[in-house]
């Protein structure tokens, strides 16, 4: 693993700009099976929901906006630190480095943390599709197909959000230890790419799920 | 380049003997060792399936196997073969082993999760020999709903999570060639440059890359629905098992394309060198890949055409289907054109090749019977299916594997393979070929349902002529597994470029050493710089060899 004291590239580039361009063109690709994987569960629902547009629309009136809009706001100002946390190596500022990357993890704790209580909310008010669900009045089969798709496709969010924030305590440890610098920040730039992704793909997850049946005509 | 030099250093085999040396390596090209093994492993596995399947029907009253061991051997072999053999088969041994050296790269762009790769491979593997062992499947690799979520009996969750691990090991090998393909070429190595087996690859990956996740999605999707019992494509609950097959074919037909373009790949390699001529119309050929990808993703819905579709969609589908055609078309021609005129050299990697362009051309062409609407009423879910997409898949794809195999083996081993040997196992794998499946068209044609354990008596000729065909066919596979197996240890000695090639692979020692080149190749030249007067040939880092 290359380092800022030994700015070596991998045997198999002929330069560390080569090694890292590399290393962001992978970072790409891989979100781009992402975008298929999510899309598919998302393109799964769609076909629901046009489907059985009302029973959805029932559904999503019980899910908890005011959690939803809070934790979207957590998520874009951490891709406001992560972006910053970028800045700050680029300019060889190396405590503010660590600290932003500190910040952005916090606050994908943070996210986690206002989920599980939202999670431990749609419990109580028993949603939970094959373990606990009670057909509100009005419900049928789809509405619980829609919370079946709510915890799955939120799931998979929170899924990927935690191997963020692990990447990003990882990279905040070596971050203190000087591993970076403004000739070598290819690294980071890969992370920040995976942790707007994330960020992206709860904006497409908030559009299909708080919104749905709070503008009913 | 001197190859003398190249001598002296150790090869990529000799540098190191231990076991960890293998199993914690870097090097692609003993990573690409170890996925031939572990393919290598799975071929046999569902082609002993296949073997008591075609027993097993010999019998029109189908007195071998129980009934529902019958539907479990089927769809192992399914399953082995499409996840476990086919889809990494040329990829990720071939494919591994040679992109990198032919575009002058030290490696692929990452090393670690090349090997990652093979690991996921083999814990998918693993799961699914586990779930082979304590009784498998009996959906057929396809997974209909309801049947695989509600009914059917046996490991199915199991076997969803073995092809879903199996596809990041997919994701990470595909992703690794596009990206190595992108930004590791050699000076001089330009896009139209490539060797058309690298556009082939890298084209191939490019579909992995965008049909694998849906497929990983969709059976997560079966197996929740299995697992907790909630409706996802249950009808009893709002499901809707068409989408089902939407999302699964959105994968699968594209998987053909998986399947079978980086054998086009092999095949123009070994064409244009042993007819020592350029191959005509190199960038057709280019184009003609990027386009049946591109359109391989439209097509899926003609595997839906009795299931339900709307009548718009199945003519559009249809349609489509005919286009797809074209490309394919367009290689077959330049392939035949290639070799109009030439002085062709028979030997045995070309004997493989000419078997897949024919075998492929019948293939192709009783896909368009298929993909018509009206004939595909009447052969929908019969043998004349089973027989088209096995002369694309055994016939087309297993063949350019085998023609690739002996290729290279030279170049891979450093040893030759007994010449005799090899033309006699491609001859022998064509017959065998062919007497196992055309029989299988005319069972379809006379309405002979695929996967049905018993059959009409008056049917049972075909069948007996097709498990006979199996048998020859059981021979030609199980040569090449002792021949080459022996010419590892007594085999001729191999120079750098034993079939006067143009490739860079050929410009270094055979077997290769560590990184592959002792300096980075300037590269000069398109590649298949083939006299057809005199057979000279100028190599791709420009020397002109008599």
């Amino acid at each position: 693993m290359p380092s800022a004291r030994t700015l070596r590239p991998g045997m198999q580039y002929a330069d560390l700009e080569q090694q890292s361009e590399t290393a962001q063109l992978g970072m790409w690709l891989f979100l781009a099976t992402e975008v298929l994987f999510f899309g598919s569960l998302i393109f799964a629902y769609t076909v629901y929901r046009s489907a059985y547009g009302h029973q959805f629309q029932l559904a999503g009136h019980d899910s908890f906006i005011l959690l939803g809009s809070v934790n979207q706001a957590i998520l874009v100002t951490s891709s406001l630190t992560m972006v910053l946390a970028l800045r700050a190596a680029r300019a060889g500022e190396q405590r503010a480095l660590v600290w932003l990357l500190c910040a952005t993890a916090a606050l994908g704790l943070a996210f986690l943390g206002v989920k599980g209580y939202e999670y431990a909310r749609d419990a109580a008010s028993h949603a939970l599709p094959a373990i606990d669900f009670v057909f509100k009045p009005g419900y049928r089969a789809p509405a619980e197909m829609f919370w079946t798709f709510y915890l799955i496709s939120t799931g998979l969010h929170a899924l990927h959000l935690s191997i963020g924030i692990v990447l990003v305590l990882i990279f905040a440890v070596r971050a203190a230890r000087g591993a970076f610098s403004p000739a070598y920040d290819g690294p980071l730039e890969v992370v920040g790419l995976y942790w707007s992704f994330v960020d992206t793909v709860w904006f497409f997850l908030f559009a299909c799920i708080y919104p749905l049946g709070r503008v009913m005509t | 380049m001197s190859t003398a030099a190249a001598d002296l250093l150790q090869t990529y085999l000799g540098e190191e003997h231990t076991i960890s040396s293998w199993l914690l390596t870097h090097d692609h090209k003993r990573i690409a060792l170890m996925f031939f093994g572990s393919v290598t492993l799975f071929f046999f596995v569902g082609g002993s399936a296949a073997t008591l399947i075609r027993l097993h029907l010999v019998n029109p009253a189908g007195t071998l196997l129980q009934p529902e061991m019958y539907n479990r051997l089927f769809t192992m072999h399914g399953i082995v073969m499409v996840w476990f053999f086919l889809i990494p088969s040329i990829p990720a041994t071939l494919g591994n082993f040679l992109i990198p050296m032919m575009i002058g790269a030290r490696d692929l762009a990452f090393p670690r999760l090349n090997l990652f790769s093979w690991y996921l491979f083999n814990v998918s593997g693993l799961v699914a020999l586990y779930f082979l062992f304590v009784g498998g499947v009996d959906t057929g690799w396809t997974f209909y709903t309801p049947y695989s979520t509600l009914f059917a009996n046996g490991h199915v969750i199991a076997a969803a999570v073995a092809v879903f691990i199996n596809g990041f090991s997919t994701i990470a090998t595909a992703l690794n060639f596009v990206v190595t393909t992108h930004k590791l070429r050699a000076p001089g190595m330009t896009w139209f440059r490539l060797p058309l087996f690298v556009w082939a690859i890298y084209v191939t990956s490019i579909i992995m890359l965008l049909a694998t996740p849906v497929l990983a999605m969709t059976l997560a999707l079966v197996a929740i629905e299995r697992l907790m019992g909630i409706g996802i494509f249950d009808p009893s609950l709002g499901g809707d098992p068409l989408l089902f097959q939407h999302m699964f074919w959105f994968y699968s037909h594209p998987a053909v394309y998986i399947m079978v373009l980086p054998a086009m790949g092999v095949v123009s390699e070994v064409i244009t060198c042993f007819a020592r001529r350029p191959v005509f119309g190199y960038k057709g050929m280019c184009f003609a890949l990027v386009s049946i990808a591109v359109i391989g993703f439209f097509v899926w819905g003609h595997h839906m055409f009795t299931a339900g579709i709307s009548l718009l969609s199945a003519v559009v589908f249809s349609m489509l289907t005919f286009i797809v055609a074209v490309p394919s078309a367009i290689k077959v021609f330049n392939w035949t054109v290639t070799l109009h005129n030439a002085r062709i050299h028979f030997d045995a990697p070309m004997l493989y090749a000419l078997g897949f362009v024919g075998l492929f051309t019948i293939g192709g062409l009783t896909g368009l019977v298929l993909g018509t609407l009206a004939s595909d009423i009447h052969l929908q879910d019969t043998y004349f299916v089973v027989a088209h997409f096995h002369f694309i898949m055994v016939g087309g794809t297993v063949s350019a594997y085998f023609a690739g195999l002996h290729y290279w083996w030279s170049k891979i081993t450093g040893k030759h393979y007994p010449e005799t040997w090899g033309r006699f196992a491609a001859i022998l794998m064509f017959v065998g070929f062919i007497v196992t499946f055309a029989p299988q068209f005319i069972l379809g044609y006379l309405g002979m349902p695929r996967r049905y354990y018993t059959y009409p008596a008056d049917l049972q000729t075909w069948n007996v002529l097709s498990s006979a065909g199996a048998s020859i066919l059981a021979v030609g596979y199980l040569l090449p597994l002792c021949y080459l197996g022996w010419s590892l240890f007594y085999g001729r000695k191999a120079g750098p470029n034993p079939w006067r090639a143009t490739g860079l692979e050929w410009q270094t020692s055979s077997p290769p050493i560590g990184h592959n080149f002792l300096r980075t190749p300037q590269v000069t030249e398109p590649p298949y710089q083939y006299d057809p007067r005199d057979g000279s040939y100028i190599s791709q880092d420009g020397i002109r060899h008599a």
